[in-house]
């Protein structure tokens, strides 16, 4: 009766509704690109909004001086023709002279100048500061040629030029409306960039419409070739499914693997599993400041990292882009090395190492975690074989990075997307370098951080990362577990090549 | 009448002061709301800065009374997620909400009430038990489930109504009947029992008696007495969808309060919280006493005492 009534509830009331709407005319047929994510977007501005959705955005409808080639990993000019260091914290640009913004204003060095200036001082705002944070200022050469002044040499400049610096035009910010509070409000100033579409239309957490920017320089992005492109915001996976199946999106993803097989067995949507810059890890409260003092003792930490079949996670979980990992970075990022201590799966070991610790029995714990549960709960089972006993606390990640800040968690199961940012500074910048999400504030990994991150020689930086990262794989600071891996589904009408980053490009998308 | 009004009016403010202010505090329950702004790649130092820029490093009691200070002239704040006027927000998203809680009340009503009678006039029958199975299966068949179901059948399979958007009345179609049947239970149950008891009574059997047409009888006598406490379900039902239409706004994609509701919790954005909160509280408030009114219309006793 259950699975009988909706059907003829319903029926009943379409009848007497007569109602047809017919199949949803969108995609290839109007031209436009639907896209959505569970996430609204309200402000459209890549410095005022640093959601996910919005670094997509970014390279839709702005440029940064620097391009990098994901097949090569190589940076080629995009808004700039040419760079050269100065010296350690000196890079001189020259640019391009055949670019207009989305209002019909010439790019120059003005533009270049200003936006450095505006993102770099600290009392504008930029949400996401520590990806500017280390441009001190820029000053105007000639018409087309800029100085970018270094706080202290970054050699991870470049990565950060081309991923998360881009141009806005001179003054652009001037005008912004004062706040009641005497603020100005940067974030509501309409979209003005260079890039292969432009701004058409917000509808606060509704959509954002964007259209083919028909005078775009093309350069090492290329010219774009669909027409729009319409970023949706739908909640719910079932119904960004459904929407789908019907025409009415051409594109969605962190799609749940079961769902994803699902839907390639069908064979109606292209399905791809692709990799992103994202790793999971399992931090342990080294020092010993939790409730639970065991993990004190790297060889009850030892024993974790020997119970949890982490091959097995990543295959059956995961998805086929997933790797394991055994340092605490991604694969693709300059200076990640995977040259260090490794923690085979070997539960036997596993007892053992329990024993010696003062365990036989195993022992009661807790691990928190927040994104997908699932994994977490993997972890648990294999911890249950050993005898750990773990009771999961899931919950929202500000309350979890917070007790993780206060040295509440014994164990907590997190993940680190970098940003995109393509440099192992982006992840062991931000917690091997002391403070609140440094688990161990070790004087030697913290020195060897600090120097790969200002030192210009490639080889050094790599000597030192591969130091650091030794320590901190070495004593179990962090078990690093695998690198995740997103499931994309679109249509079949389109040309879309999946990276290994996060951030879709869509100005390179094509209909079939 | 008056004295009434104006007590109760001042019970409402108070109320709504109480929940403000316990809102307010719960923000702070499921950790930092500084960190619920940032990205989650967002490093230590910029969560600092949001803290800052957005004043949650000042004492609790400073940020409310900031908050109160202008809301009590009318300034709500601006949602620190969306960017925009609260009051702004809200208003562009109340007419979704309310007229998607009016076409649910709508079909519930109209579904609800008419099985009611049905089942009331006999008891034990067929149309009883059919009455009975609509009534238990509303109350267990969860709403998402129920609105997936629809969506499967209507929106992919038979593509006969749209699956999300609020474009145009059909948009509203399965929404409107997926929220609108996890009241009919309720309704129906109650107004059966109402008629039930009523069809009991000596003066519907004097009316009988008097050789009154059964369908006045039925409407003019015993519907009028059994609804009242329907009509009262009613109106705490319509504010219940108002707010709690959560789980159908997020299916069907429909940009409503609820659904900001929820997502400004998410987020920790207090001046969109705070302004949802009053706006919901004054709704409930002022349904509550329409209710009362409609009942005291209905029912000369109420209005004599």
């Amino acid at each position: 009766m259950i699975k009988r009534y909706p059907f003829i509830c319903t029926a009943a009331l379409a009848a007497a509704f007569g109602l047809a709407v017919g199949p949803v005319q969108a995609g290839k047929s109007d031209d436009t690109l639907n896209w959505s994510t569970d996430r609204e977007v309200s402000v459209v501005d890549t410095y005022y909004n640093r959601t996910r959705e919005l670094v997509v955005m970014g390279h839709l409808g702005w440029d940064g001086l620097m391009f990098r080639d994901l097949k090569t990993g190589e940076y080629k000019p995009l808004l700039a023709t040419k760079w050269e260091w100065k010296d350690n914290v000196t890079l001189i640009v020259e640019l391009r002279t055949d670019v207009k913004f989305h209002d019909g204003s010439a790019f120059d060095a003005d533009d270049v100048v200003y936006t450095i200036n505006h993102v770099a001082n600290k009392a504008n705002g930029v949400l996401t500061y520590s990806n500017v944070k280390f441009m001190k200022d820029a000053k105007k050469l000639g018409s087309h040629k800029v100085q970018i002044n270094l706080h202290k040499p970054f050699p991870a400049a470049i990565a950060y030029l081309a991923g998360a610096v881009f141009m806005i035009s001179d003054g652009h910010y001037d005008n912004a409306p004062i706040k009641k509070d005497g603020k100005k409000d940067y974030g509501s100033v309409k979209a003005n960039g260079t890039g292969p579409y432009k701004l058409v239309e917000v509808k606060s957490g509704d959509y954002v419409l964007w259209e083919k920017n028909s005078n775009y320089f093309g350069g090492a992005k290329g010219k774009p070739t669909i027409g729009k492109v319409k970023f949706r915001t739908i909640k719910e996976m079932n119904t960004q499914i459904a929407e789908l199946l019907t025409g009415g999106l051409d594109w969605i993803w962190d799609v749940p693997k079961d769902q994803a097989e699902r839907l390639q067995a069908q064979g109606k949507v292209t399905v791809e599993n692709a990799k992103t810059m994202r790793v999971s890890y399992i931090a342990f409260d080294v020092d010993g400041s939790s409730p639970s003092k065991q993990f004190k003792d790297k060889r009850v930490r030892m024993a974790v990292a020997h119970a949890i079949n982490r091959e097995a996670i990543t295959k059956n979980m995961v998805g086929p882009a997933s790797v394991v990992i055994n340092s605490p970075c991604h694969p693709d990022q300059f200076g990640c090395t995977n040259d260090v201590p490794k923690w085979n799966y070997d539960p036997a070991k596993a007892k053992k190492l329990l024993a010696d610790a003062g365990y036989p029995n195993g022992f009661e714990t807790e691990i928190y975690a927040y994104r997908q549960r699932e994994f977490t709960e993997a972890v648990i089972g294999y911890l249950a074989n050993v005898g750990i006993k773990a009771k999961l606390n899931f919950m929202t990640y500000r309350a979890l990075r917070d007790l993780a800040w206060k040295g509440q968690t014994a164990m907590h199961h997190m993940t680190w997307g970098s940003n995109s940012i393509p440099d192992a500074s982006a992840i062991t910048g931000v917690f091997f370098v002391g403070g609140k999400d440094d688990p161990a504030n070790d004087p030697e990994v913290i020195k060897a951080i600090q120097e790969a991150g200002t030192t210009t020689d490639p080889e050094k930086r790599k000597a030192l990362y591969k130091k650091a990262m030794s320590k901190i794989a070495g004593e179990l600071y962090w078990l690093p577990m695998f690198t995740y891996a997103k499931y994309y589904v679109f249509s079949k009408d389109l040309d879309f090549k999946t990276t290994p980053d996060e951030i879709p490009r869509f100005y390179s998308a094509k209909w079939k | 009448m008056l004295a009434y009004a104006l007590k109760r009016l001042g019970v409402a403010l108070l109320v709504a002061l109480t929940v403000s202010l316990i809102t307010f505090s719960m923000v702070y329950l499921p950790g930092d709301p500084a960190m619920a702004l940032a990205p989650e790649s967002a490093s230590q130092e910029d969560i600092e800065l949001i803290r800052k820029i957005y004043g949650y490093d000042r004492p609790i009691m400073v940020q409310y009374l900031d908050w109160l200070f202008r809301a009590v002239q009318g300034d709500f704040g601006r949602s620190h997620y969306l960017n925009e006027d609260a009051a702004n927000v809200i208003f562009d998203r109340l007419p979704t909400t309310m007229l998607l809680g009016a076409s649910a009340i709508t079909f519930a009503l109209l579904l609800s009430i008419p099985l009611g009678v049905l089942a009331a006039i006999r008891p034990n029958s067929l149309i009883d038990r059919l009455a009975l199975s609509i009534a238990v299966i509303g109350q267990a068949m969860p709403s998402f489930w129920f609105a997936l179901t629809m969506m499967l059948w209507f929106g992919i399979n038979w593509r006969l109504l749209p699956i999300t958007g609020t474009d145009s009345w059909k948009n509203f179609v399965m929404p409107a009947i997926a929220l609108g049947y996890y009241v009919t239970p309720g309704v129906m149950r109650l107004t059966r029992a109402g008629m039930l008891e009523v069809l009991a009574s000596d003066y519907i059997r004097t009316a009988r008696a008097k050789g009154l047409r059964p369908m006045r009888v039925l409407f003019k006598h015993a519907l009028r007495n059994a609804i009242l406490p329907v009509v009262s379900l009613t109106a705490v039902q319509f504010g219940f969808m108002l707010g709690g239409s959560i789980v159908i706004e997020t299916i069907f994609a429909i940009n409503g309060l609820g659904y900001l509701a929820w997502e400004s919790i998410q987020r920790a954005d207090l001046p969109m919280m705070q302004a949802i909160v009053l706006v919901l509280s004054v709704f409930y408030i002022v349904l509550t006493l329409l209710a009362d009114l409609l009942n005291a219309f209905l029912d000369p006793r109420i209005r004599v005492s």
